[in-house]
């Protein structure tokens, strides 16, 4: 059951209820740009940019921590139930997922500077790729929750398989470029962590997913 | 028929689970209709909360149950209602047997004038179920612990029922409907006129009676329906929206009407 688009009678809790859904938002748009600005990052080699996207980690902890203040107070006052309910318990998991995409994003952003195969980097579309669907499945993602469309949100998850298979690629392609490079394997390495931090991000936009299927029908997520 | 989420018909050996079975009954108030084609089952493992606005009718459906609006003149009760599988509205039904069967406690805690003793002692004697005093003591006794009352009361059964705070002449006033053995309690908002540790005390006592009579407690407080009971029904404007497993109602309502009133978008 959906919610019916009518006001609580008590205003203060809509009230409430709409400032959740702004901070989250703004969390996933935050989210967002992170993504696309960690790989623009490490892609041009961005020192300045990179520095940027690790301090917009520390804004986006910031406003899970005001989230996650305002959901336990409007639970403890509220009582809310049936969709209210959902949508609370759903935007405490989402908030959650929303930070750990910024840390994976400050993680890539960390890597910058400490790559010497720009060729192999810039060569790579396989990886570039990844960092693009990642990048869109945060933005889907947060349309889906912004519009409460279930149809954007099974879409996010559709695009997971994409992501883990390129990683699995990816995967494949590190190990036998260290084997025949052994002098490039600590570099290689910070490539594969940052694919694996890509891959993640696909995991954290599905799970985002998932609970906006959640909010708006009580149940879960069909598995395809 | 309201949409029942999920509860089955049977029980498991396919007999006939439910201990009142409501069908298409109607209520009206002179031509005022308060109750519309309510079909509604009612078991004995379950606790029964029946929620919604002012004047939806919950109370109006539960006093039928016991037929209390027999005593309303302007009310008609139309369909049928079975207790064990016998209609209650049936001309040959006995409706103070009925009444013993089908115990009822109401919002304000209404104790006889009478003491402690006496309030508990006085259905059993007019009903006949104790041969002698000493049977007599027995009932009152176990009625009292049924109702969590025999620790308070046990060394002041002679001092009158009105005398106790406003929670235990609750207590007292169930101890008072199981003192004759009913098979179902009704309660109209029991705890509506309490405090929150005097309705703690209640809502744990509905949990402890659960299983051994079938019960149906009708509540303003949703938060108390929600955990009180396992089955839920709201009713709005006459008609039974939906009936379901509690914890489906709270979480994910089939209709609009019942989520709109649950997450207080109601009018």
């Amino acid at each position: 059951m959906t919610n019916s688009g009518n006001k609580h009678t008590l205003s203060a809790f809509d009230e409430e209820m709409d400032k959740i859904r702004s901070l989250i938002s703004e969390m996933g748009s935050r989210a967002e740009s992170a993504v696309e600005g960690a790989m623009k990052a490490l892609l041009t080699n961005d020192m300045k940019l990179a520095k940027k996207i690790r301090h917009e980690d520390k804004i986006i902890d910031k406003l899970e921590k005001e989230v996650e203040r305002i959901i336990v107070q409007t639970i403890a006052l509220r009582a809310p139930m049936a969709d209210d309910l959902r949508e609370l318990i759903a935007a405490i998991k989402i908030s959650a997922v929303i930070e750990r995409i910024g840390d994976y994003s400050k993680n890539i952003a960390k890597r910058v500077g400490h790559l010497k195969t720009e060729d192999f980097l810039s060569d790579n579309n396989a990886l570039q790729r990844m960092g693009e669907i990642a990048g869109e499945m945060v933005s889907t993602a947060m349309e889906s929750y912004a519009k409460r469309d279930i149809d954007l949100a099974i879409a996010v998850t559709r695009r997971d398989d994409d992501v883990d298979q390129l990683y699995k690629e990816l995967f494949v392609d590190f190990v036998g470029f260290i084997a025949k490079h052994p002098e490039a394997a600590q570099e290689v390495a910070h490539l594969l962590f940052i694919s694996k931090n890509l891959e993640r991000i696909g995991d954290h936009s599905t799970t985002c997913a998932g609970m906006i299927y959640f909010t708006e029908t009580g149940e879960n997520l069909p598995d395809d | 028929m309201a949409e029942q989420n999920s509860q089955s018909d049977t029980s498991d050996d396919g007999t006939d689970a439910h201990k009142i079975t409501a069908r298409n009954v109607n209520v009206f108030y002179d031509d005022k209709q308060a109750i519309d084609d309510v079909s509604i089952d009612v078991d004995m493992e379950n606790v029964t909360a029946f929620i919604g606005p002012s004047g939806c009718g919950k109370s109006t459906f539960l006093r039928t149950i016991n037929r209390m609006n027999d005593t309303i003149p302007s009310a008609r009760v139309e369909g049928e209602i079975k207790l064990d599988g016998k209609d209650i509205y049936d001309p040959s039904m006995d409706v103070v047997q009925l009444r013993a069967r089908v115990g009822m406690v109401f919002q304000k805690p209404n104790p006889f004038p009478k003491s402690i003793y006496d309030n508990i002692a006085y259905g059993p004697n007019i009903h006949g179920l104790a041969a002698n005093k000493a049977e007599l003591d027995i009932i009152v006794e176990r009625s009292l612990q049924r109702a969590g009352l025999w620790n308070e009361v046990k060394d002041r059964l002679s001092d009158s029922g009105t005398a106790l705070s406003g929670g235990q002449q609750q207590r007292l006033c169930i101890a008072r409907a199981i003192a004759v053995d009913p098979e179902v309690i009704l309660m109209d908002e029991p705890c509506s006129a309490l405090d929150p540790i005097a309705t703690a005390k209640i809502e744990e006592l509905i949990h402890e009676l659960r299983g051994k009579y079938a019960i149906i407690i009708v509540t303003h407080n949703m938060q108390q329906a929600a955990r009180v009971s396992q089955r839920t029904a709201f009713f709005h404007l006459g008609n039974l929206v939906e009936f379901g497993v509690t914890s489906d109602i709270f979480t994910n309502p089939q209709k609009t009407r019942t989520q709109d009133y649950i997450t207080g978008r109601y009018g």
